[in-house]
């Protein structure tokens, strides 16, 4: 529906002069909508760059799937040491008997980096007192989940560490 | 829903009585009205340059190794950063511009006279941080221009006897413009002349406020004979919302400048490769550098260049206690002012279309 044009002065005394009044009310209520979204609608565009602006882009993940964690005789049995694996922290083990374990090293629970525990040969997160097992179970303290747990073999003297394959 | 909340706050504070000023304020209407309004876009530039500041400061990173980094990453990985920056840099000159077109009509107006000296002061040390802060802004993506044109500037700065050396090693944060220089501006920019600012800035407003809009020395007289012949708008919101629209006009042309022309980013620094040819600095230095490079070497006993900064030096304080030697009464303002503030003009103006053109 148009605005209709508004009542004209001498018009005013006609029979039907509400009528009229009503229409020239509409006319102004069409004005303030067009203004008023117009206004709305620029301001919206100045708004969502801005919003836009505040997200981070995202942080390209240049580990791919596998990583060379550390060299063969680097760590002494009952041991470990931190490697990256792309942007996050991994753990790798060497176990007394010589055989190597990898997992992720970042706690299921607030997200705090473990470490290997010789003496109780367990993992440890000391932000909240979390105990996993050597096979990343979560058997003590507050962490809901294990940990991931990678593939490792060798290849000459590097440790390569992987991720498991899907099923 | 809204007259509860202001009589909730009434009851409280009083709020009545504490906007009882900007209700009862008015702007006085005559031919030149609009010049009232150049105040109000700086204000509302100075506004939009926090609000993009504060965004930049999200991404950019201080320090030789990563400024110039940041800035490109701002200006091709984050989304709309291309704009966020081109928004700031378009803004910082618009404002620069109106600040100086502010300043010319205040003093074309004479609205700087009694009781309004302290206004000006407070506006024209305000010019004077603006200066700064396009000054200290430029370095921060630490491009070659930006690097030549600090190194300039600060060596300008050294030229001053006795206290210039110190000075320039105090500006540089060392003997050479280096990351240190880099560190130092980007703290002057983001913490030390926005916190002055804002202070010089809620006086400037506070004596407006208190003193009222000014009008011209021969509207005046004519007022103070005739006072029915006397016009005025209420300042909320009549006065308000043109200025609004002015503001939004400001942010329209804002927006279309920065999406045609982007601001370029530039090569990076590198202290050991020479200067580009034709460099020069940013507009409203110009005028300054064309006068720089007008005066000869020698004059007399003195450097050009000590003769120079010396000579900016005076003009610079005598300016910003021009009020004092203006007349009390408004029937009786000195012409020599008026004839100051055009010559003035004129040679800003000239001396900057010149530096522009010369090679």
């Amino acid at each position: 529906m148009m605005p209709r044009n508004p009542p004209r002065p001498k018009e005013r005394a006609d029979s039907n002069s509400e009528q009229r009044f009503e229409s020239g009310n509409t006319r102004r209520q069409w004005i303030g909508l067009f203004l008023g979204g117009g206004l709305l609608a620029s301001f919206a565009s100045f708004i969502y760059p801005v919003l836009r602006y505040l997200i981070p882009p995202p942080v390209a993940d240049l580990g791919g799937d596998e990583i060379v964690a550390a060299k063969v005789k680097e760590l002494k049995p009952n041991s470990a040491k931190i490697f990256r694996f792309g942007s996050r922290p991994g753990l790798l083990i060497l176990n007394s008997d010589g055989s190597y374990r990898a997992l992720s090293a970042t706690c299921t629970h607030l997200g705090c980096t473990v470490q290997y525990r010789s003496d109780l040969r367990e993992i440890w997160c000391a932000c909240h007192n979390g105990i996993y097992d050597l096979n990343g179970r979560n058997v003590s303290g507050p962490p809901p989940r294990p940990l991931t747990v990678f593939d490792v073999h060798l290849r000459g003297d590097e440790i390569v560490v992987s991720r498991k394959r899907e099923a | 829903m809204f007259a509860a909340v202001r009589h909730w706050l009434d009851e409280r504070f009083d709020w009545d009585d504490l906007t009882a000023p900007l209700r009862h304020k008015t702007v006085p209407t005559h031919g030149l009205s609009y010049w009232y309004f150049l105040g109000g876009i700086t204000l509302f530039l100075f506004g939009i340059q926090v609000a993009t500041g504060i965004l930049l400061l999200l991404y950019y990173r201080p320090g030789a190794n990563e400024a110039f980094e940041s800035v490109q990453y701002i200006m091709t990985r984050v989304q709309f950063g291309w704009l966020i920056r081109s928004i700031h840099s378009w803004s910082a000159n618009l404002m620069i511009f109106t600040a100086f077109a502010h300043m010319f009509s205040v003093l074309f107006l004479k609205a700087y006279r009694k009781p309004r000296e302290l206004t000006w002061v407070s506006g024209m040390l305000l010019l004077f941080l603006v200066l700064g802060f396009g000054f200290s802004g430029y370095l921060l993506p630490w491009n070659t221009l930006a690097f030549f044109a600090t190194k300039v500037g600060t060596e300008i700065t050294g030229q001053v006897p006795v206290i210039g050396k110190p000075v320039m090693i105090f500006l540089r944060g060392g003997q050479e413009v280096t990351g240190a220089t880099l560190t130092r501006f980007f703290g002057f920019h983001v913490a030390v002349l926005p916190g002055l600012a804002t202070t010089l800035l809620l006086l400037h407003l506070l004596l407006v406020q208190r003193l009222g809009i000014s009008v011209p020395p021969k509207l005046e007289a004519q007022w103070n004979a005739n006072p029915s012949a006397k016009r005025e708008m209420q300042f909320f919101p009549n006065f308000l919302l043109r200025e609004m629209m002015a503001w939004y006009v400001a942010l329209g042309v804002l927006g279309v400048l920065a999406a045609i022309f982007p601001w370029n980013l530039g090569v990076k620094a590198d202290p050991f490769v020479p200067a580009p040819a034709g460099i020069k600095p940013e507009w409203y230095f110009l005028f300054m550098f064309q006068t720089f490079k007008l005066i000869p070497s020698r004059v007399w006993f003195i450097d050009g260049e000590v003769l120079g900064v010396l000579a900016f030096g005076l003009v610079g304080l005598l300016w910003l206690l021009l009020p004092f030697f203006e007349s009390d009464q408004p029937s009786n303002t000195k012409r020599w002012i008026t004839g100051l503030a055009v010559f003035a003009l004129a040679y800003v103006a000239g001396m900057s279309v010149y530096g522009h053109l010369a090679k």
